[in-house]
Protein backbone atom coordinates (compact mmCIF):
# COMPACT_ATOMS: atom_id res chain seq x y z
CA UNK A 1 0.00 0.00 0.00
CA UNK A 2 1.43 3.30 -1.00
CA UNK A 3 0.53 6.68 -2.42
CA UNK A 4 3.13 7.82 -4.91
CA UNK A 5 2.25 11.40 -5.79
CA UNK A 6 -0.40 14.08 -5.97
CA UNK A 7 -1.02 16.55 -8.80
CA UNK A 8 -3.50 19.43 -8.85
CA UNK A 9 -4.40 20.74 -12.31
CA UNK A 10 -6.40 23.92 -12.84
CA UNK A 11 -9.26 24.29 -15.30
CA UNK A 12 -6.95 25.48 -18.08
CA UNK A 13 -4.76 22.39 -17.77
CA UNK A 14 -1.74 23.84 -16.02
CA UNK A 15 -0.13 22.23 -13.03
CA UNK A 16 -0.70 24.25 -9.87
CA UNK A 17 0.54 21.79 -7.29
CA UNK A 18 2.68 18.72 -7.19
CA UNK A 19 3.93 16.55 -4.36
CA UNK A 20 5.92 13.31 -4.39
CA UNK A 21 5.05 11.18 -1.38
CA UNK A 22 6.81 7.83 -1.60
CA UNK A 23 9.18 6.95 -4.35
CA UNK A 24 11.62 4.09 -4.50
CA UNK A 25 13.33 4.70 -7.79
CA UNK A 26 15.44 1.66 -8.57
CA UNK A 27 19.15 2.37 -9.02
CA UNK A 28 21.67 -0.17 -10.27
CA UNK A 29 25.43 0.22 -10.10
CA UNK A 30 27.70 -2.03 -12.14
CA UNK A 31 31.30 -2.19 -13.29
CA UNK A 32 31.74 -2.77 -17.02
CA UNK A 33 34.68 -3.82 -19.16
CA UNK A 34 35.28 -2.80 -22.78
CA UNK A 35 33.24 -3.04 -25.02
CA UNK A 36 30.00 -2.10 -23.25
CA UNK A 37 27.28 -4.79 -23.45
CA UNK A 38 24.60 -2.09 -23.56
CA UNK A 39 23.46 0.09 -26.40
CA UNK A 40 23.08 3.70 -25.28
CA UNK A 41 21.45 6.60 -27.06
CA UNK A 42 20.83 10.28 -26.46
CA UNK A 43 17.19 11.01 -25.74
CA UNK A 44 15.80 14.27 -24.40
CA UNK A 45 19.34 15.49 -23.49
CA UNK A 46 19.97 12.35 -21.47
CA UNK A 47 21.98 9.19 -22.00
CA UNK A 48 19.40 6.40 -22.10
CA UNK A 49 19.67 2.60 -22.42
CA UNK A 50 18.29 1.72 -25.87
CA UNK A 51 18.94 -2.03 -25.92
CA UNK A 52 20.37 -4.78 -23.72
CA UNK A 53 18.52 -5.32 -20.45
CA UNK A 54 20.63 -7.10 -17.81
CA UNK A 55 21.11 -7.28 -14.03
CA UNK A 56 18.19 -4.98 -13.30
CA UNK A 57 19.20 -2.38 -15.88
CA UNK A 58 16.14 -1.76 -18.02
CA UNK A 59 15.55 -0.09 -21.36
CA UNK A 60 14.72 3.55 -20.62
CA UNK A 61 17.06 3.88 -17.63
CA UNK A 62 19.42 6.83 -17.75
CA UNK A 63 23.05 7.09 -16.74
CA UNK A 64 23.07 8.71 -13.28
CA UNK A 65 26.80 8.67 -12.62
CA UNK A 66 30.09 7.35 -14.04
CA UNK A 67 32.84 6.33 -11.58
CA UNK A 68 30.97 8.20 -8.85
CA UNK A 69 30.87 11.47 -10.82
CA UNK A 70 27.27 12.61 -11.22
CA UNK A 71 25.74 13.10 -14.64
CA UNK A 72 24.17 16.39 -15.66
CA UNK A 73 22.19 15.93 -18.84
CA UNK A 74 24.45 14.32 -21.44
CA UNK A 75 27.65 15.47 -19.73
CA UNK A 76 29.30 14.65 -16.41
CA UNK A 77 29.61 17.19 -13.56
CA UNK A 78 33.21 17.84 -14.66
CA UNK A 79 32.09 18.77 -18.17
CA UNK A 80 33.12 15.64 -20.11
CA UNK A 81 30.63 14.14 -22.57
CA UNK A 82 29.35 10.78 -21.27
CA UNK A 83 29.30 9.06 -24.66
CA UNK A 84 32.89 10.15 -25.33
CA UNK A 85 34.05 8.84 -21.95
CA UNK A 86 32.32 5.50 -22.55
CA UNK A 87 33.81 5.14 -26.03
CA UNK A 88 37.37 5.53 -24.68
CA UNK A 89 38.84 2.07 -24.13
CA UNK A 90 41.55 3.39 -21.75
CA UNK A 91 38.93 4.44 -19.16
CA UNK A 92 37.83 0.82 -18.61
CA UNK A 93 36.95 -0.95 -16.32
CA UNK A 94 34.34 1.68 -15.63
CA UNK A 95 31.61 1.92 -13.01
CA UNK A 96 28.21 3.21 -14.17
CA UNK A 97 25.08 3.85 -12.14
CA UNK A 98 21.73 3.52 -13.92
CA UNK A 99 18.24 4.43 -12.78
CA UNK A 100 14.82 5.58 -13.88
CA UNK A 101 14.99 9.21 -15.01
CA UNK A 102 13.64 11.69 -12.47
CA UNK A 103 10.93 13.97 -13.80
CA UNK A 104 11.93 17.62 -14.05
CA UNK A 105 9.34 20.25 -13.15
CA UNK A 106 8.97 21.19 -16.82
CA UNK A 107 8.19 17.59 -17.69
CA UNK A 108 5.63 17.45 -14.91
CA UNK A 109 3.89 20.55 -16.27
CA UNK A 110 3.84 18.91 -19.69
CA UNK A 111 2.43 15.65 -18.33
CA UNK A 112 -0.27 17.55 -16.43
CA UNK A 113 -1.51 19.32 -19.54
CA UNK A 114 -1.27 16.06 -21.45
CA UNK A 115 -3.56 14.44 -18.91
CA UNK A 116 -5.93 17.39 -19.19
CA UNK A 117 -6.48 16.69 -22.89
CA UNK A 118 -6.62 12.90 -22.43
CA UNK A 119 -9.38 13.52 -19.90
CA UNK A 120 -11.35 15.44 -22.54
CA UNK A 121 -10.81 12.73 -25.17
CA UNK A 122 -12.22 10.20 -22.72
CA UNK A 123 -15.50 12.11 -22.77
CA UNK A 124 -15.63 12.59 -26.50
CA UNK A 125 -14.93 8.97 -27.42
CA UNK A 126 -17.50 7.64 -24.96
CA UNK A 127 -19.99 5.12 -26.38
CA UNK A 128 -22.51 6.20 -23.73
CA UNK A 129 -24.04 9.66 -23.39
CA UNK A 130 -23.12 12.03 -20.56
CA UNK A 131 -19.83 10.42 -19.62
CA UNK A 132 -17.21 12.13 -17.48
CA UNK A 133 -13.53 12.08 -18.35
CA UNK A 134 -11.03 9.50 -17.11
CA UNK A 135 -11.62 8.76 -13.43
CA UNK A 136 -9.39 5.74 -12.84
CA UNK A 137 -6.53 4.66 -15.08
CA UNK A 138 -4.94 1.32 -14.33
CA UNK A 139 -1.50 -0.01 -15.24
CA UNK A 140 0.46 -2.94 -13.80
CA UNK A 141 2.57 -0.72 -11.52
CA UNK A 142 0.24 2.04 -10.43
CA UNK A 143 -3.31 3.35 -10.52
CA UNK A 144 -4.18 6.94 -11.34
CA UNK A 145 -7.28 8.40 -9.72
CA UNK A 146 -8.71 11.69 -10.88
CA UNK A 147 -11.46 13.78 -9.33
CA UNK A 148 -12.73 16.81 -11.17
CA UNK A 149 -14.58 19.38 -9.12
CA UNK A 150 -17.56 21.40 -10.35
CA UNK A 151 -15.22 24.34 -10.92
CA UNK A 152 -12.97 22.31 -13.21
CA UNK A 153 -10.01 21.71 -10.93
CA UNK A 154 -8.59 18.19 -11.16
CA UNK A 155 -7.06 16.35 -8.23
CA UNK A 156 -4.91 13.50 -9.47
CA UNK A 157 -3.43 10.87 -7.15
CA UNK A 158 -1.03 8.12 -8.20
CA UNK A 159 -1.20 5.08 -5.94
CA UNK A 160 -0.23 1.46 -5.67
CA UNK A 161 -2.79 -0.69 -7.57
CA UNK A 162 -3.97 -2.22 -4.27
CA UNK A 163 -4.54 1.03 -2.40
CA UNK A 164 -8.18 1.41 -1.33
CA UNK A 165 -10.44 4.32 -0.39
CA UNK A 166 -8.77 6.76 -2.76
CA UNK A 167 -12.12 8.46 -3.61
CA UNK A 168 -12.32 9.41 0.05
CA UNK A 169 -8.81 10.83 -0.08
CA UNK A 170 -9.62 12.87 -3.21
CA UNK A 171 -12.64 14.43 -1.49
CA UNK A 172 -10.46 15.18 1.52
CA UNK A 173 -7.86 16.85 -0.69
CA UNK A 174 -10.54 19.07 -2.19
CA UNK A 175 -11.63 20.01 1.30
CA UNK A 176 -8.05 20.87 2.23
CA UNK A 177 -7.71 22.91 -0.96
CA UNK A 178 -10.90 24.83 -0.16
CA UNK A 179 -9.85 25.44 3.43
CA UNK A 180 -6.17 26.25 3.17
CA UNK A 181 -5.51 27.46 -0.38
CA UNK A 182 -8.71 29.29 -1.27
CA UNK A 183 -9.06 30.98 2.11
CA UNK A 184 -5.46 32.16 2.03
CA UNK A 185 -5.57 35.89 1.18
CA UNK A 186 -2.16 35.66 -0.51
CA UNK A 187 -3.25 32.94 -2.93
CA UNK A 188 -4.45 34.02 -6.35
CA UNK A 189 -6.77 31.67 -8.20
CA UNK A 190 -5.35 29.34 -10.88
CA UNK A 191 -1.79 30.09 -9.80
CA UNK A 192 0.65 27.57 -8.29
CA UNK A 193 -0.23 26.80 -4.68
CA UNK A 194 2.47 27.87 -2.25
CA UNK A 195 0.78 27.64 1.13
CA UNK A 196 2.47 25.99 4.10
CA UNK A 197 -0.78 24.98 5.77
CA UNK A 198 -1.96 23.33 2.55
CA UNK A 199 1.30 21.35 2.35
CA UNK A 200 1.09 20.18 5.96
CA UNK A 201 -2.55 19.16 5.82
CA UNK A 202 -2.09 17.36 2.51
CA UNK A 203 0.82 15.37 3.92
CA UNK A 204 -1.30 14.51 6.96
CA UNK A 205 -4.18 13.31 4.79
CA UNK A 206 -1.87 11.16 2.67
CA UNK A 207 -0.29 9.54 5.71
CA UNK A 208 -3.68 8.86 7.21
CA UNK A 209 -5.00 7.33 3.98
CA UNK A 210 -1.93 5.12 3.73
CA UNK A 211 -2.20 3.96 7.35
CA UNK A 212 -5.87 3.16 7.23
CA UNK A 213 -6.09 1.70 3.73
CA UNK A 214 -9.81 1.39 4.22
CA UNK A 215 -10.66 4.73 5.72
CA UNK A 216 -13.46 5.07 8.26
CA UNK A 217 -14.61 8.64 7.65
CA UNK B 1 -23.11 -6.01 -18.51
CA UNK B 2 -22.55 -4.87 -22.05
CA UNK B 3 -19.88 -4.63 -24.70
CA UNK B 4 -20.16 -1.31 -26.54
CA UNK B 5 -17.57 -1.41 -29.27
CA UNK B 6 -14.26 -2.84 -30.35
CA UNK B 7 -11.27 -1.54 -32.30
CA UNK B 8 -8.16 -3.16 -33.77
CA UNK B 9 -5.24 -0.91 -34.72
CA UNK B 10 -1.97 -1.93 -36.28
CA UNK B 11 1.36 -0.50 -35.17
CA UNK B 12 1.17 2.37 -37.67
CA UNK B 13 -2.19 3.60 -36.41
CA UNK B 14 -4.34 2.18 -39.19
CA UNK B 15 -7.70 1.02 -37.91
CA UNK B 16 -7.87 -2.57 -39.12
CA UNK B 17 -11.30 -3.34 -37.77
CA UNK B 18 -14.16 -1.69 -35.97
CA UNK B 19 -17.37 -3.21 -34.65
CA UNK B 20 -20.07 -1.93 -32.36
CA UNK B 21 -22.91 -3.61 -30.50
CA UNK B 22 -24.79 -1.54 -27.98
CA UNK B 23 -23.36 1.90 -28.59
CA UNK B 24 -25.77 4.65 -27.63
CA UNK B 25 -23.76 7.77 -28.42
CA UNK B 26 -21.80 8.47 -31.58
CA UNK B 27 -18.82 10.77 -31.28
CA UNK B 28 -20.25 13.33 -33.72
CA UNK B 29 -17.31 13.08 -36.12
CA UNK B 30 -16.71 10.78 -39.07
CA UNK B 31 -15.48 7.25 -38.35
CA UNK B 32 -12.09 8.01 -39.91
CA UNK B 33 -11.64 10.98 -37.61
CA UNK B 34 -12.79 8.97 -34.64
CA UNK B 35 -10.21 6.24 -35.35
CA UNK B 36 -7.47 8.83 -35.53
CA UNK B 37 -8.62 10.39 -32.28
CA UNK B 38 -8.80 7.00 -30.56
CA UNK B 39 -5.36 5.95 -31.76
CA UNK B 40 -3.96 9.32 -30.77
CA UNK B 41 -5.44 9.02 -27.31
CA UNK B 42 -4.09 5.50 -26.79
CA UNK B 43 -0.66 6.52 -28.09
CA UNK B 44 -0.57 9.51 -25.73
CA UNK B 45 -1.79 7.48 -22.77
CA UNK B 46 0.99 4.94 -23.37
CA UNK B 47 3.64 7.63 -23.45
CA UNK B 48 2.09 9.49 -20.49
CA UNK B 49 1.91 6.36 -18.37
CA UNK B 50 5.48 5.35 -19.25
CA UNK B 51 6.85 8.67 -18.12
CA UNK B 52 4.75 9.26 -15.02
CA UNK B 53 5.16 5.74 -13.61
CA UNK B 54 7.30 5.69 -10.46
CA UNK B 55 8.76 2.26 -11.29
CA UNK B 56 9.59 0.21 -14.38
CA UNK B 57 6.54 -1.27 -16.10
CA UNK B 58 5.88 -4.60 -17.74
CA UNK B 59 2.45 -4.46 -19.36
CA UNK B 60 1.95 -0.73 -19.05
CA UNK B 61 -1.50 0.73 -19.61
CA UNK B 62 -4.36 -1.75 -19.09
CA UNK B 63 -7.67 0.07 -18.74
CA UNK B 64 -9.39 3.27 -17.72
CA UNK B 65 -12.79 4.07 -16.31
CA UNK B 66 -15.08 7.06 -16.54
CA UNK B 67 -18.50 7.38 -14.92
CA UNK B 68 -20.16 5.59 -17.87
CA UNK B 69 -17.78 3.15 -19.49
CA UNK B 70 -14.53 1.24 -19.17
CA UNK B 71 -11.93 1.04 -21.92
CA UNK B 72 -9.78 -2.10 -22.02
CA UNK B 73 -6.50 -2.14 -23.89
CA UNK B 74 -4.25 -4.99 -24.96
CA UNK B 75 -1.18 -4.71 -27.15
CA UNK B 76 0.75 -7.57 -28.73
CA UNK B 77 4.53 -7.56 -29.08
CA UNK B 78 4.11 -6.77 -32.76
CA UNK B 79 2.25 -3.56 -31.93
CA UNK B 80 -1.30 -4.67 -32.71
CA UNK B 81 -3.70 -2.88 -30.40
CA UNK B 82 -7.02 -4.32 -29.26
CA UNK B 83 -9.45 -1.91 -27.61
CA UNK B 84 -12.79 -2.88 -26.12
CA UNK B 85 -15.28 -0.58 -24.44
CA UNK B 86 -17.57 -2.17 -21.89
CA UNK B 87 -19.72 -0.98 -19.04
CA UNK B 88 -18.30 -0.47 -15.56
CA UNK B 89 -19.24 -3.85 -14.06
CA UNK B 90 -16.83 -5.77 -16.24
CA UNK B 91 -13.59 -6.89 -14.61
CA UNK B 92 -10.43 -7.67 -16.58
CA UNK B 93 -10.95 -8.79 -20.19
CA UNK B 94 -7.25 -9.27 -20.89
CA UNK B 95 -7.68 -13.00 -21.54
CA UNK B 96 -10.64 -12.31 -23.83
CA UNK B 97 -8.63 -9.86 -25.92
CA UNK B 98 -5.71 -12.27 -26.02
CA UNK B 99 -8.10 -14.97 -27.22
CA UNK B 100 -9.47 -12.70 -29.95
CA UNK B 101 -5.91 -12.16 -31.10
CA UNK B 102 -4.75 -15.78 -30.95
CA UNK B 103 -7.84 -17.66 -32.07
CA UNK B 104 -9.63 -15.19 -34.35
CA UNK B 105 -7.16 -12.65 -35.72
CA UNK B 106 -4.30 -15.11 -36.25
CA UNK B 107 -6.60 -17.89 -37.55
CA UNK B 108 -8.75 -15.90 -39.95
CA UNK B 109 -6.56 -12.95 -40.96
CA UNK B 110 -2.91 -13.93 -40.65
CA UNK B 111 -3.55 -17.41 -42.05
CA UNK B 112 -5.66 -16.03 -44.87
CA UNK B 113 -3.36 -15.25 -47.81
CA UNK B 114 -5.95 -12.89 -49.29
CA UNK B 115 -5.86 -10.59 -46.25
CA UNK B 116 -3.28 -7.81 -46.31
CA UNK B 117 -1.91 -7.26 -42.83
CA UNK B 118 -1.64 -3.48 -43.10
CA UNK B 119 -5.09 -2.80 -44.53
CA UNK B 120 -8.54 -2.79 -42.97
CA UNK B 121 -9.93 -6.32 -42.64
CA UNK B 122 -12.68 -7.06 -45.15
CA UNK B 123 -12.93 -10.83 -44.58
CA UNK B 124 -16.57 -11.81 -43.94
CA UNK B 125 -15.42 -14.95 -42.13
CA UNK B 126 -13.39 -12.91 -39.63
CA UNK B 127 -16.31 -10.55 -39.15
CA UNK B 128 -18.74 -13.41 -38.49
CA UNK B 129 -16.38 -15.29 -36.15
CA UNK B 130 -15.63 -12.18 -34.11
CA UNK B 131 -19.29 -11.25 -33.87
CA UNK B 132 -20.20 -14.76 -32.71
CA UNK B 133 -17.36 -14.78 -30.20
CA UNK B 134 -18.26 -11.43 -28.65
CA UNK B 135 -21.98 -12.24 -28.54
CA UNK B 136 -21.13 -15.49 -26.76
CA UNK B 137 -19.12 -13.79 -24.02
CA UNK B 138 -20.52 -13.91 -20.48
CA UNK B 139 -20.09 -10.12 -20.33
CA UNK B 140 -22.40 -9.73 -23.33
CA UNK B 141 -26.06 -9.91 -22.25
CA UNK B 142 -28.68 -11.62 -24.38
CA UNK B 143 -31.31 -9.00 -23.62
CA UNK B 144 -30.17 -5.45 -24.22
CA UNK B 145 -31.14 -3.24 -21.31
Amino acid sequence: MAIFSVYVINKAGSLIYHYDHTSNRPEVEKTFSFPLELKLKIFDERVVVAFGERDGIKVGHTVLSVNGIQAEGRCLKDGRDIIEVLNDEKKYPINIKFGRPKLTSNQRIMLASMFHSLFAFGTQLSPEPRSSGIEVLETDTFKLHCHQTMTGIKFVVLTDPRQTAVEMLLKKLYEIYADFALKNPFYSLDMPIRCELFDDNLKGALEQAERLGISNI
Amino acid sequence: MTVFNFYIFDRNGTCLYYAEWNRKKQSGISKEEEFKLMYGMIFSIKSFVNRISPTDMKDGFMNFKTTKYKLHFFETQSGLKFIMNTDLNVGSVKETLQLIYSSIYVEYVVKNPLCYLDQPITSELFKAKLDDFVRGLPIFPTSVS
